[in-house]
């Protein structure tokens, strides 16, 4: 039998970019606090590095990545090589906004673990979150 | 005492039918009720009509309050400005477009600028990277401005400025160019957004902090009241705060409580009521719930001119008019069988045509998921005029009028939004809602509700969470064109090597000089504009003396 976790999961909800979109955002937010997660959100406009600095020094056990711009893959690629430099790319990044398929497809190969688009439940990602940290 | 009797037994009568009919006919089978902003009853009857004034309350079209329109002919003179799709691109190809419009005879020349020019960014800032003409066509001079409007005939234009935290600047470059074409400054026509109050609780392009914004707006607006007589200095926003997920209440409330902040700082500052109200313009949103849409404009009207005569009296009919222009509601539009957006597209803007509005933008039916093609954003104009030339809805001035439903609605939105307009002021206005993050919580709130009905399966969203089939199609976004960035930062940088940088280091130190003064800051943006200062060099200025707003996390 795994250990059961006793502490909360963490997770970072950034928005990168200069995009001002964060309802999904902030609608997601609320949903893993409800779901018993501890949360904190960048608030709009953090550059990579910044949401690279905040992974690391808040200990989170997943970032959410939220980019309604269309500017995510070059957005993505400088969060994911931060980390990796700050020797925590084994942290896992998730991505969500309007992402085209083949975009996707070009995040996963990057090491963004899953992306959710438009229409995604919100028990679907917290869901897939509590699976992943407890995997 | 007739009346009263014949009231009572309407009373009983439809006690009787609750009782004896309705009950037992859902008894047999009910179905779940759509959840609802609004509380409703199940039928509305002459009941719901006691204590209501024709003409008080009503009035004829054109005529104060204004519930049935601001004009006496409304559609039966001339019918809603179809709004379009608006295009994006280089400022190259802005031109050629407006050119053509303009040779079409359609003056309204929707300007929608890219995130970094929104921001105060030049081209090539950092921080612009990956956002330069993606979103809207990229200014970062006057130079710019006099591609995309030079040798256009402007006295016909009027072009509407869709920026907010730096309108000023924008303006400043449009009046430049107006002069250069001629243009006499009593005939320069166009609008400003200018609407900063709701970046902060909803939109998010905000700069600097919520006070110094306020000095900008209203600088603004003193400027094109002393010298632009026909410019609309403002265009307050519901759409963006129903967008952010707000109920339709809220949408009302919050528009109209930052109206107050607006007004209140314009006096505040010395300028008439009268001057200055004519001038203000709204923008609402337009979701499919077709007589609660209706009912919102028609109350927002009642509610606009009860507050401008009443509260600031307002002498003049125009301070009193509700203006406004509405837009399909695009988070209602889903990227899941597309096809659907058409018709909630349609049922919007019904909705809008059915509640009065001066104008109406359709989305194109694939906005959600790709650039709209030539065949989308026609489908969007032909939506519009299948509703002015067949529905027969623009054939009778304000045609739900009277409808004991409608009127119900009218009413009880007018009295939710006073309530919640009250509750702000009571707790020291929209500026300390702001500081506080309240606002924003509340519509978060609202957004997340919302949500959770769409998650429990309450709330049916056809093809999302019900009705769904497996082939959706494949999401297009607007990229960035390498060969439009490119061009527009070498035409950057070589403007920054050939105009007077002499001219411009004078130009930027009077603007912050004026900014660390009291001053109002239309000249000297207009004299830096002059000199070829870049947007990102005057809001740089800006952000120095004023700092940058940062929102309060949650």
């Amino acid at each position: 039998m795994a250990a059961v976790r006793t502490t909360p999961i963490r997770v970072l909800v950034a928005k990168p970019g200069l995009d001002g979109h964060d309802r999904g955002a902030k609608v997601l937010a609320h949903a893993m606090r409800d779901a018993g997660m501890e949360v904190i959100y960048t608030g709009l406009r953090q550059t990579p590095a910044t949401i690279v600095d905040i992974a690391v020094e808040e200990d989170v056990d997943v970032v959410c990545v939220s980019v309604l711009s269309g500017a995510h893959n070059m957005l993505f690629a400088e969060i994911m090589e931060g980390l990796r430099a700050r020797a925590a790319g084994d942290i896992p990044v998730l991505g969500g906004g309007v992402i085209p398929d083949q975009d996707i497809a070009l995040l996963k190969q990057m090491g963004v673990r899953e992306v959710f688009t438009p229409g995604a439940s919100l028990t679907a990602i917290t869901g897939y979150i509590r699976d992943l940290v407890s995997a | 005492m007739d009346q009263r009797h014949e009231r009572s037994e309407m009373q009983q009568a439809k006690e009787r039918w609750e009782e004896e009919r309705l009950r037992p006919a859902l008894d047999r089978v009910e179905r779940a009720a759509m959840p609802s902003d609004l509380s409703q009853q199940r039928l509305y009857t002459p009941l719901d009509d006691a204590g209501r004034d024709y003409p008080g309350d009503l009035g004829f079209p054109g005529d104060y309050p204004y519930t049935r329109g601001i004009y006496p002919s409304m559609y039966q003179g001339r019918l809603w400005t179809m709004r379009q799709y608006a295009g994006f691109g280089s400022p190259e190809e802005t031109h050629e477009r407006f050119a053509y419009l303009l040779g079409q005879g359609q003056g309204g020349l929707l300007v929608a600028f890219d995130l970094p020019t929104q921001l105060g960014f030049d081209s090539d800032d950092p921080r612009a990277k990956g956002e330069v003409g993606v979103v809207g066509v990229a200014v970062d001079s006057l130079a710019d401005m006099e591609t995309i409007f030079g040798g256009l005939p402007l006295e016909q234009a009027s072009p509407s400025l869709t920026m907010n935290s730096a309108a000023t600047v924008a303006l400043a470059m449009y009046v430049a160019v107006a002069e250069q074409e001629g243009v006499p400054a009593a005939r320069i026509n166009g609008t400003t957004q200018n609407d900063i109050l709701k970046e902060f609780i909803a939109r998010g392009t905000y700069i600097f902090p919520p006070r110094p914004s306020m000095r900008l707006t209203v600088d603004l607006i003193e400027y094109c009241t002393a010298h632009l007589p026909r410019w609309n200095v403002m265009n307050i926003c519901g759409y963006h705060v129903r967008e952010a997920g707000s109920t339709l209440v809220q949408e009302v409330a919050f528009a109209l409580a930052n109206a107050i902040t607006y007004i209140e700082a314009c006096l505040e500052r010395g300028l008439e009521i009268d001057a200055f109200a004519p001038r203000l313009a709204f923008n609402f949103n337009a979701t499919c719930n077709l007589f609660q849409e209706a009912a919102k404009y028609r109350a927002a009207r009642r509610l606009w001119a009860r507050l401008l005569r009443e509260r600031f009296g307002a002498q003049e009919p125009a301070s009193w008019m509700w203006r406004a222009g509405a837009g399909s509601a695009g988070s209602t539009l889903t990227a899941q069988q597309p096809e659907n957006n058409i018709v909630r597209v349609a049922l919007q803007a019904l909705a809008g045509i059915l509640g009065g509005v001066q104008s109406f933008h359709t989305a194109a039916y694939d906005e959600a998921l790709a650039l709209p093609s030539e065949h989308s954003a026609l489908l969007a104009l032909r939506t519009q005029q299948v509703l002015a030339h067949e529905s027969g809805a623009a054939e009778v001035i304000d045609p739900l009028g009277g409808s004991y439903y409608v009127e119900s609605l009218t009413d009880q939105i007018e009295t939710e939004v006073n309530r919640y307009i009250a509750r702000i002021e009571a707790e020291g206005g929209m500026l300390k809602a702001i500081d506080e993050g309240r606002a924003q919580t509340e519509i978060a709130q609202s957004a997340y509700a919302y949500q959770q009905q769409i998650e429990t399966q309450e709330r049916t969203v056809v093809g999302v969470n019900r009705f769904e089939d497996d082939d959706d199609p494949a999401i297009e976004l607007h990229r960035p064109r390498p060969e439009v960035v490119e061009a527009q930062i070498a035409k950057l940088q070589s403007l920054r090597r050939e105009r007077d940088n002499a001219a411009v280091r004078g130009a930027l130190a009077a603007l912050e000089g004026e900014a660390r003064g009291d001053g109002n800051l239309m000249y000297p943006i207009l004299e830096a504009v002059r000199a070829y200062a870049t947007i990102g060099e005057i809001c740089a200025v800006l952000r120095d003396v004023f700092g940058e707003y940062r929102a309060a996390s949650f």
